[in-house]
């Protein structure tokens, strides 16, 4: 039975000339380099989140060992987490033909039969259900979420972060038992020899339609117009190229405050009443009590300026905005911690939202450019993009910059 | 005389697959505590598995395999590409961004991003249709070239 080619447990019934250690390798040796990566950049982005400063900024609270390298984020340079969430994303949406042609190429390998040869084949081939599987459900859950459809079965942080460990576990099992044998078979393949064959090579093989190096042109192809069409929403002016990726296209206003939003004030619920002049005070609290400031009064202390990206975590980004507003590090002199500012947590107007609350540290608070903002691009800050006041610090996840803030408690976390 | 046993196979990768396992499983835990239904995050693991191996695989296997028969057998076997390509591009682009492309999260993309989310069916269909008629360019010219290098006769 094995051997009727009419079932996928025989060789004879993969027929594509093009399966073989050649193709494999390549793609191999691709996504070894994407997914390292992938990986990094993703750890590197929680750590952007300061997770040990406060449980509202650690979605992943029971992380364990998983954050044995968390590291304080730093403040420079300012583009930091813009040029990290960029890659991330805008590799990860690059890969996706690389991955299908990857596990293309290797689909005989599912059915060959035995089963297993061995104990240890045995447990790499369960292990390919994690790389496979694990590998499919990063990529899905992460394009499903830069797209805001939440169908994953909860949390996206956790899921993505816990589900990149289960993956890299079988990850880094499969490249160590394999890169070895891709190596070798390119180092073949520039010396014009064939590669070891691996029960890839059809014994049986279809007429071509495709050169082998057509073939690794239309999957490049395919990564590239996918690059082109998305890589555009991490710069404003190109931000029209970006054809089909989320904040792609044209911008949601004209203007100086034209620029792109993460929520706008409706998503978040605020009431247009609450942020007018009468209404809304921000509350400053530290070492010496609690002050209350109006909007004009905060306008009246000494503005400072700097120019900074807005990085979402979902890759996309804004180029330098220019923000103005009063130092963090003059509020919490304010209350009482003049020249030694410590942590600040911030509290928004906002009503729900994972990040409504946010700790910044006490080196984010201490940097000269960190703004609570009341202008943005020499105009007021419009109610979409925080008004009456927002926080904006160099090189932090766009979610820390809380919009709409309401209360600000300086003192370590 | 030989005794039958179970092979074992290498050590060495054994011992890979045990920690490979061990990270795997002390991750797992917390992805599973992480969902809503921890049953939901296997069946999303092993069903993205086996609805790529099993459902999206052979789909685009059997229409690939439709096209270049159908070209075969109006004897434009060699046309095969000029149709995979962009058949494959646009499909690409759909399944990537299939939640916007199908106006799956309107109401939210609208409501999060004041952005218009109307736009991106009729992009990605011009794109899709600008992939087709660069396609069909490409190969009316390199059928005329050819068409030229032929002798008059044979024309």
């Amino acid at each position: 039975m094995r051997d009727d080619p009419r079932l996928p447990t025989s060789p004879g019934f993969w027929r594509s000339p093009l399966r073989g250690p050649w193709f494999t390798s390549v793609l191999g040796v691709v996504l070894l380099v994407g997914i390292t990566v992938l990986f990094v950049t993703g750890l590197v982005s929680y750590a952007a989140y300061n997770p040990d400063l406060s449980p509202v900024n650690d979605k992943t609270p029971d992380k364990g060992i998983l954050g044995f390298y968390l590291f304080a984020w730093p403040t420079h340079p300012h583009w930091l987490y813009r040029l990290n969430q960029g890659v991330h994303v805008t590799l990860g949406i690059t890969l996706v033909p690389v991955l299908l042609a990857k596990l293309w190429s290797v689909v005989p390998k599912l059915f060959a039969l035995p089963p297993a040869r061995s104990l240890a084949h045995a447990l790499e081939r369960i292990s390919l259900v994690l790389l496979v599987g694990g590998g499919l459900f990063e990529f899905v859950t992460g394009v499903l979420n830069i797209q805001l459809d939440y169908v994953f079965p909860g949390s996206f942080y956790p899921l993505h972060f816990y589900g990149a460990w289960v993956f890299i576990a079988a990850f880094v099992a499969h490249a160590v038992l394999k890169t070895p044998r891709a190596l070798r078979n390119l180092r073949h393949l520039r010396e014009g020899r064939e590669g070891e064959e691996d029960g890839l090579v059809s014994p049986r093989p279809a007429e071509p339609t495709v050169s082998r190096r057509g073939a690794l042109w239309f999957v490049g192809g395919g990564a590239l117009l996918l690059f082109l069409t998305t890589v555009g929403q991490c710069f404003d002016s190109l931000r029209r190229t970006a054809l089909l990726a989320p904040h792609g296209g044209a911008d949601p206003g004209s203007g100086p405050n034209g620029f792109q939003i993460n929520k706008t004030a409706a998503y978040a619920g605020i009431d247009p009443a609450e942020i007018g002049p009468d209404a809304w005070r921000l509350v400053v609290t530290g070492r010496t009590g609690t002050v209350r400031l109006a909007r004009a009064q905060l306008a009246a202390l000494p503005l400072h300026s700097s120019a900074l990206p807005i990085a979402c975590v979902e890759g996309w980004s804004t180029s330098d905005q220019w923000w103005r507003g009063v130092r963090l590090r003059d509020l919490a002199a304010l209350v009482g911690y003049d020249g030694d500012p410590p942590d600040l947590f911030v509290e928004s107007l906002q009503r729900r939202g994972a990040f409504r609350h946010a700790a910044l540290s006490a080196g984010q608070v201490a940097d000269p450019r960190s703004l609570l903002a009341l202008y943005v691009n020499g105009e007021e800050l419009s109610p979409d993009h925080g008004h009456p006041a927002r926080v904006i610090v160099p090189a932090a996840p766009g979610v820390l910059n809380t919009k709409w803030v309401a209360r600000m408690t300086f003192g370590d976390l | 005389m030989r005794r039958p046993r179970i092979p074992v196979g290498g050590p060495w990768q054994l011992l890979l697959l045990a920690c490979s396992f061990a990270l795997a499983g002390y991750a797992g835990v917390r992805l599973l505590g992480a969902a809503d239904d921890r049953f939901d995050v296997v069946l999303w693991i092993v069903g993205a598995a086996l609805l790529h191996d099993l459902v999206l695989l052979p789909l685009y296997t059997a229409a690939d395999r439709a096209v270049v028969h159908g070209l075969d057998a109006a004897g434009h076997r060699t046309w095969t590409g000029y149709v995979r390509v962009p058949a494959a591009f646009s499909g690409l682009l759909l399944l990537v961004w299939f939640p916007l492309i199908a106006g799956r999260v309107d109401r939210r993309y609208r409501l999060g991003t004041g952005l218009s989310p109307d736009g991106f069916l009729a992009r990605w269909l011009l794109i899709t249709a600008v992939l087709f008629g660069g396609s069909a360019l490409l190969l009316a010219l390199r059928l005329r070239r050819a068409g030229r290098r032929r002798p008059p006769a044979v024309r």
